[in-house]
């Protein structure tokens, strides 16, 4: 029962519902066996119902999904051996945890004994065996998360699917439930595919990112590509830590540009000679919130090719660990720089304080 | 018998009880006079219930008006085994049985078309006016209808026949109608995750909607039910040569002069209360079950 990899193709992947407009829009990808994947987005950007088509609850317009190697067009759920964890769990009100652990071998025509047996060992998993008897309504939003997936668990599926798992939860609890969720993939040794908009969640948990927009796929590898190398500025946006500066470009110097926008021209940002521009390009930058240093205006010792612009502090925000000051180096765009706490206290700034934004050459990536 | 719907409309309604004043305030005057006239609110209504009531209870001695003479339960031998005062046991049975009839018919028919009209389909306005139009229909005339209808194809008109349709036809709007009450509340997440849990159509009505949707269908029963053995107008003409309980009273009321009417009044209303009081009391045993807190009245 257990053979059967779990490693998923999607491959040119459309649904629509009105025959006009796609909500999942040739979507290309491959999940290997055993990942965690994560679908980020922002609410109908076609990430849920990629899911619900992987689970077999909705029907691609056009494309294929092909689960451990084979089509699995118009299987049912179990015959995919996919299961899936609702968004707001959709436990059954009427049965208690036991129960509702033991529906999927309830269905299947196993006997009493023998399901409450599997249900017994499947709460022993996830540290149920106490509430056993309880009824969902009785339940505190952790628990019921665990019953769902004790309950999807219990029917020995090759693929979890996910929906927003934790956005029924408080903050806390959503942290100390997305270990669980990490230490349950790790133990079942299957592949989960979850849904979020919260782009912490995803790079917190998932070996493969997917962030998706208007139904296509904008860029998907691993986490640490997708926050640190984002490949054009909605991906850069949404995971959050880049400054994005666009402009045109003006001039190439020697080892930086010099970028114009319409309120401001004269931007000179230090950039690898590699990057194939020339004159007239509109082109995004990109730049790490946690890479640009400030400087009073009157301190020297720029670095070599280094990009220095004038900014005023408009905001600063404690964060613990780092000091978020935001900045007005753009006039039409946000510019915040995370400064380490202790560095930031050695000679903090205060709010209309002049300074330069710096960075040293090569931290700026253009985008695509 | 009438009092059986009221009945019925209270628990349905479930009023919230509102939070007593806190001590030391004051009421103002028009608390008074508003509580007066809700006295003789619930004096009008249930006064002349009462009084029959009461009536019911004479000895042998005792006439159709106060002041009473008397108590036993004289009348209510007589009610059972004197032949004058009418059928009064046949009409009973076929009234019940005739009840639980319709009561099935609602609960099945209600069930379906409250699935059903959760997706728009063709023709679901015009299905659900025709079904309000059956309910607003004068009951008397529709029930002529019915019973010229079954004259015309030369069937005999029956209880289980002509008046199980007379009676569907009132019955079954106000099931759907409650249903529908009842669906809204009904998440078909739950539906759809026993499907991917594995579980056929039938085992997902079977182990899950039937299930979630009880109280309401207790709900649905009930009123199939006590409409049904208080349904007077449309069975006039329907019922054939037997009688049901209410067509019985009411020939009653023009032959019978003795108190063993009255007694036939407490009798109904006792079987009334004993079903909306059962009904009542499985819908709060399943909410325990449930730990839902029951939302009593």
């Amino acid at each position: 029962m257990r053979a059967g990899a779990g490693d998923i193709e999607l491959a040119g992947l459309c649904k629509s519902y009105d025959g006009a407009t796609n909500v999942v829009d040739g979507v290309n990808l491959k999940i290997p066996d055993g990942a965690y994947c994560c679908f980020l987005g922002p609410s109908g950007c076609g990430k849920t119902t990629i899911l619900r088509m992987i689970a077999g609850h909705e029907d691609p317009t056009a494309g294929e999904i092909v689960i451990g190697g084979e089509n699995v067009a118009g299987m049912a759920p179990v015959e995919r051996r996919t299961a899936m964890m609702f968004q707001s769990y959709a436990l059954f009100p009427h049965l208690n945890v036991r129960d509702n652990i033991a529906f999927a071998l309830r269905v299947r025509g196993q006997s009493r004994a023998e399901r409450y047996k599997a249900a017994d060992l499947m709460m022993e998993k996830v540290r149920l065996t106490e509430l056993a008897d309880r009824l969902p309504a009785n339940l505190s939003g952790g628990q019921q998360q665990r019953v769902a997936l004790a309950r999807a668990a219990i029917t020995e599926p090759r693929v979890l699917l996910l929906d927003e798992p934790l956005s029924a939860l408080d903050e806390q609890l959503r942290v100390q439930m997305r270990q669980e969720l990490r230490r349950m993939q790790r133990e079942l040794g299957i592949t989960f595919i979850h849904v979020t908009h919260t782009q912490l969640e995803a790079i917190a948990l998932a070996d493969i990112v997917v962030v998706m927009e208007k139904g296509k796929i904008k860029q998907s590898g691993p986490a640490r590509d997708v926050y640190a190398y984002p490949r054009d500025r909605y991906v850069a946006e949404f995971l959050g830590g880049q400054n994005v500066l666009s402009g045109k470009v003006e001039k190439i110097g020697d080892g930086h540009v010099v970028l114009s926008q319409p309120n401001r021209s004269g931007i000179q940002v230090g950039l690898c000679a590699d990057a194939r521009l020339s004159v007239g390009d509109r082109i995004d930058l990109a730049v790490r919130r946690d890479d640009i240093e400030l400087m009073r205006v009157d301190a020297g010792g720029l670095g070599d090719g280094a990009t220095a612009l004038p900014s005023r502090v408009v905001a600063i925000e404690y964060q613990g660990s780092f000091v978020k000051v935001m900045l007005d180096t753009l006039p039409d765009e946000d510019f915040v720089a995370y400064i380490p706490e202790r560095t930031f206290f050695r000679d903090p700034f205060d709010v209309g304080d002049m300074l330069l934004a710096t960075w040293s050459a090569g931290r700026a990536r253009v985008l695509a | 018998m009438t009092v059986a719907l009221g009945e019925a409309d209270m628990a349905m309604v479930r009023t919230r009880r509102v939070p007593a004043v806190a001590r030391g305030d004051r009421r103002p005057w028009t608390f008074y006079a508003l509580a007066a006239v809700f006295t003789l609110y619930v004096a009008a209504l249930y006064g002349p219930m009462i009084c029959i009531y009461i009536l019911s209870f004479q000895d042998i001695r005792g006439g159709l008006v106060f002041p009473t003479k008397g108590h036993s339960l004289h009348w209510f031998v007589d009610l059972f085994t004197q032949v004058r005062t009418g059928d009064v046991k046949g009409s009973f049975d076929r009234s019940i049985k005739l009840a639980a009839l319709v009561t099935v018919v609602t609960l099945v028919v209600s069930l379906m078309a409250g699935l059903a009209f959760r997706r728009r389909f063709f023709g679901d306005t015009f299905v659900f006016y025709l079904m309000i139009g059956s309910l607003v229909a004068p009951g008397l005339v529709l029930g002529l209808g019915i019973g010229l209808l079954f004259q015309w194809l030369g069937i005999n008109a029956s209880w289980y026949t002509s008046a199980l349709g007379a009676q569907l036809s009132w019955t079954l709007p106000f099931g759907v109608l409650v249903m529908f009450a009842v669906m809204s509340r009904f998440n078909s997440v739950w539906e759809e995750a026993a499907r991917d849990l594995g579980a056929t159509r039938w085992q997902t009505i079977r182990l899950v909607v039937i299930p979630v949707l009880a109280p309401g269908l207790v709900a649905v029963a009930l009123f199939g039910f006590t409409l049904s053995y208080d349904e007077f107008a449309r069975t006039l003409q329907t019922a054939g040569s037997l009688n049901t309980l209410p067509l019985e009273i009411w020939s009653m009321t023009l032959n019978v002069t003795s108190p063993s009417l009255y007694a036939l009044g407490t009798v109904t209303t006792i079987v009334s209360f004993a079903i909306i009081g059962g009904c009542i009391a499985a819908i709060v045993f399943i909410n325990k079950r449930r730990g839902v807190r029951a939302a009593t009245h």
